[in-house]
């Protein structure tokens, strides 16, 4: 399953560490940061409950970028 | 004199930024929330220091009688103390963080070391708290500056792509209302004023119009539209009203899905971007290391091997000068715009790019090769010729035109095409139908024969070859010999134009790709100039031709497929680049390709491979020119001669340029 999330970054470098941040949470099969779009597109492992899986999203894209958001 | 310079940059922040908070950001949506508090922020910390500028240490030194001895030292640090906090206080604070969790070497980190470094030295010399602060302070101006300015040429391109309709007019008890085209159903009937944007795909009911295509397709050839004729959302409506039966939801219309389209284009990142951000990767780490190297390693050597001074102070500051240079941010931010920038200028032109890794690759295209029908040629069968006719040539046309109008054959109905007329079918009479041979009827009482040379034969009529490939039709009037009429699918206008400038624009073999009989094709192909052809193919022998090609093409070479879209999906996934031409309104072509050209103009090939190359040019000038300033500030910064506002400068100066000319891939038109 795919979903499509709007985020708040700052910065491209930042992004870009979102996005890597977000590929090694448990859970996530795939994820891309298109900065210029401000948007994020999850993708999920099969079975897994989105909203339990963004909420460790979150917590990792925060410490790698505090001033990050992610609209969940 | 540094302090005349220093003070009047300060200057010029404090009104600059006052202009920027008051007057720029005063607009809602310019700016977002956290974009205004910095501001602030600069503002207040600029103002601040340009104060403490006028209050020379001396002045402090005065409250030394008064309080305590080296009171009036004290008091100075803490109120630069104070305005350091002002403004760098949230670096420290992630830089703090980001230790805690591990993310050592960020540019946060960097900054909070290189500025706590500065401000220790001056600490120890009671000397200039100025550099540490204005660092800081230059510092957070770039990344405030680059944050508005992606921000701004963000939202400027997502504006002039968004061709997006606001509403849709519904009419309600004879009057008519403005509603969100979200919210209209499937069937309903939608009013579409002169000067307004057809809101959602459907079918005229009533009224008749032009339309203006030009925001789907780039150029302004206006449609005609009447009762029956299907529109497509995104049109502009230039003459009556048109009552419009809705066959789509607003969010399956063409108009939004090719927004959709474009506007996650930049989802699918390219392989620049992914060097990037590899390189970003290492770049803070090993520029770290290299600082820590050049604090540490020189001093010592002149301690122990030179036997001279250490020097401790200088290497720290040229190490700390390298920290500030660090920031890979105007690197990495160039790309992912240049080619947003690039996306949305050609989809203003009619070319849509499904992802930044297409546009890429579209610049490296060395083979492109053609589907024939609907590419090349219209794909329409019309009278291409008409040779030793005996009689005046519109006279041929008018006998055959009648002979065969009893035919509903696609040839019968291009000769009726050429004859302009509707035939009067009463002047014909003793309609025999030759099977496999043509025709032969009475025309106002004259016996006329038309068909092909095998009639000629069986009526025992002379007859003269013709040289032209396509459907020859062989015409005896009164049992003579009158000339024949070739039929033909005719050549796009552009075709050939478009063939030649694809040789100009760097691609290195053309190919052509077809159903048709070997004659047709080479004659087709020898007239445009494409350097190979194959013909009689099946849509299996074209897959299997394309795969034979992209075997035998160099390595970073890309092999583009150009098709109508419609019967060639399988082709089009197989190459490097799929390109789908003519897709206005077509669904299936438009999921198929990677590049849709909205109309089926030739020349828009050529026009997105130019795109794709001053993009990827562009791409290649940024990556150039800001790895090559970082690295002479690295050079310069490590021998002493640059310091660190020159390294802060050089940092936001390359993001600004960058930035600069990733917008320039905007500007397509003239191409």
């Amino acid at each position: 399953m795919k979903k499509t999330y709007k985020i708040e970054v700052d910065c491209a470098n930042c992004a870009n560490l979102m996005e890597e941040a977000a590929r090694k949470t448990a859970g996530v099969q795939a994820a891309t940061v298109n900065f210029m779009t401000q948007k994020l597109i999850v993708e999920f492992v099969e079975g897994q409950d989105p909203a339990a899986v963004m909420g460790e999203v979150l917590r990792a894209c925060k410490k790698v970028e505090p001033d990050c958001e992610i609209f969940l | 004199m540094q302090a005349l310079v220093v003070n009047t940059l300060l200057a010029v922040v404090v009104l600059t930024a006052a202009v920027f908070r008051f007057v720029v950001g005063r607009p809602a949506g310019n700016m977002t929330k956290k974009q205004k508090t910095m501001l602030s922020r600069i503002l207040l910390a600029a103002a601040v220091l340009l104060g403490l500028q006028f209050l020379p240490a001396e002045l402090f030194a005065r409250l030394d009688g008064v309080l305590f001895p080296s009171a009036g030292r004290w008091v100075r640090f803490a109120l630069y103390l104070a305005d350091y906090f002002i403004i760098g206080y949230d670096i420290l604070r992630k830089a703090f963080k980001g230790i805690l969790n591990r993310q050592v070497f960020d540019e946060n980190f960097l900054m909070a070391v290189a500025t706590v470094g500065a401000m220790a030295l001056a600490i120890y010399e009671n000397g200039d708290y100025l550099e540490a602060i204005a660092v800081m302070l230059f510092y957070q101006i770039g990344e405030w500056f680059q944050g508005y300015a992606v921000g701004k040429s963000r939202r400027n391109i997502s504006e002039l792509m968004d061709i997006r309709p606001d509403y849709a007019n519904i009419e309600r008890d004879g009057r008519l209302e403005q509603v969100d085209p979200d919210e209209v159903a499937i069937g309903s009937i939608i009013v579409v004023q002169p000067g307004e944007k057809v809101p959602i795909d459907g079918t005229v009911e009533e009224g008749s119009s032009t339309l203006n295509t030009s925001a789907l397709t780039g150029e302004s050839l206006p449609r005609e539209a009447a009762a029956g004729d299907e529109v497509i959302s995104g049109c502009i409506n230039l003459t009556g009203v048109l009552k419009i039966r809705t066959s789509k939801e607003f969010g399956e219309s063409t108009v939004s899905k090719i927004l959709d389209l474009v506007e996650n284009a930049s989802s699918r990142k390219s392989r620049s971007e992914d060097f990037i951000s590899k390189f970003a990767k290492i770049y803070t780490p090993a520029v770290c290391c290299s600082a820590l190297a050049l604090a540490v390693l020189p001093p010592l050597v002149r301690m122990l091997a030179l036997g001279l001074s250490a020097g401790w102070g200088t290497w720290i500051y040229r190490a700390l000068t390298f920290l500030v240079i660090s920031c890979p941010c105007a690197l990495v931010i160039s790309i992912p715009l240049s080619f947003f920038a690039g996306i949305g200028g050609a989809s203003q032109e009619g070319v849509l790019v499904k992802g930044s890794n297409y546009l890429e690759a579209l610049s490296q295209t060395k083979i492109v090769v053609f589907d024939k029908t609907g590419t090349l040629t219209q794909g329409v069968f019309a009278v291409n010729g008409i040779h030793h006719s005996t009689m005046d040539q519109a006279k041929l046309i008018e006998y055959a035109a009648l002979a065969e109008s009893a035919s509903s054959h696609p040839i019968s109905k291009s000769l009726q095409r050429a004859y302009g007329r509707e035939p009067d079918r009463t002047r014909v009479s003793d309609i025999r139908e030759i099977s496999g041979g043509g025709v032969i009827a009475k025309v106002d009482g004259v016996e006329v024969a038309a068909g092909n040379d095998k009639l000629m034969k069986q009526l025992g009529i002379p007859y003269t070859d013709c040289r032209q490939a396509g459907t020859i039709i062989h015409m005896a009037v009164g049992g003579s010999y009158a000339g024949h009429i070739v039929i033909s699918d005719i050549v796009k206008p552009n075709a050939k134009k478009a063939i030649a400038a694809l040789r100009s624009a760097g691609v290195e073999k053309t190919v052509m790709l077809t159903g048709d009989a070997k004659k047709v094709a080479e004659q087709v192909a020898s007239h445009l100039g494409i350097d190979w052809v194959f013909s009689e193919l099946l849509p299996a022998g074209k897959v299997a031709q394309v795969e034979k090609l992209l075997e035998t093409k160099g390595g970073k070479a890309k092999l583009a497929f150009v098709g109508d879209g419609i019967n060639d999906a399988p082709v089009l996934s197989r190459a490097d680049i799929g390109i789908a031409m003519g897709a206005m309104g077509s669904d299936a072509a438009i999921e198929a390709a990677d590049v849709v050209l909205m109309d089926d103009d030739p020349m828009k090939i050529v026009k997105a491979i130019r795109i794709s190359r001053k993009c990827l040019g562009i791409v290649y000038q940024n990556i150039v020119m800001a790895l090559g300033v970082k690295f002479a500030c690295l050079v310069l910064g490590a021998v002493g001669i640059a310091n660190m506002y020159l390294a802060i400068f050089a940092d936001v100066g390359v993001m600004i340029l960058a930035v600069l000319n990733a917008i320039r891939c905007l500007f397509v038109k003239k191409l």
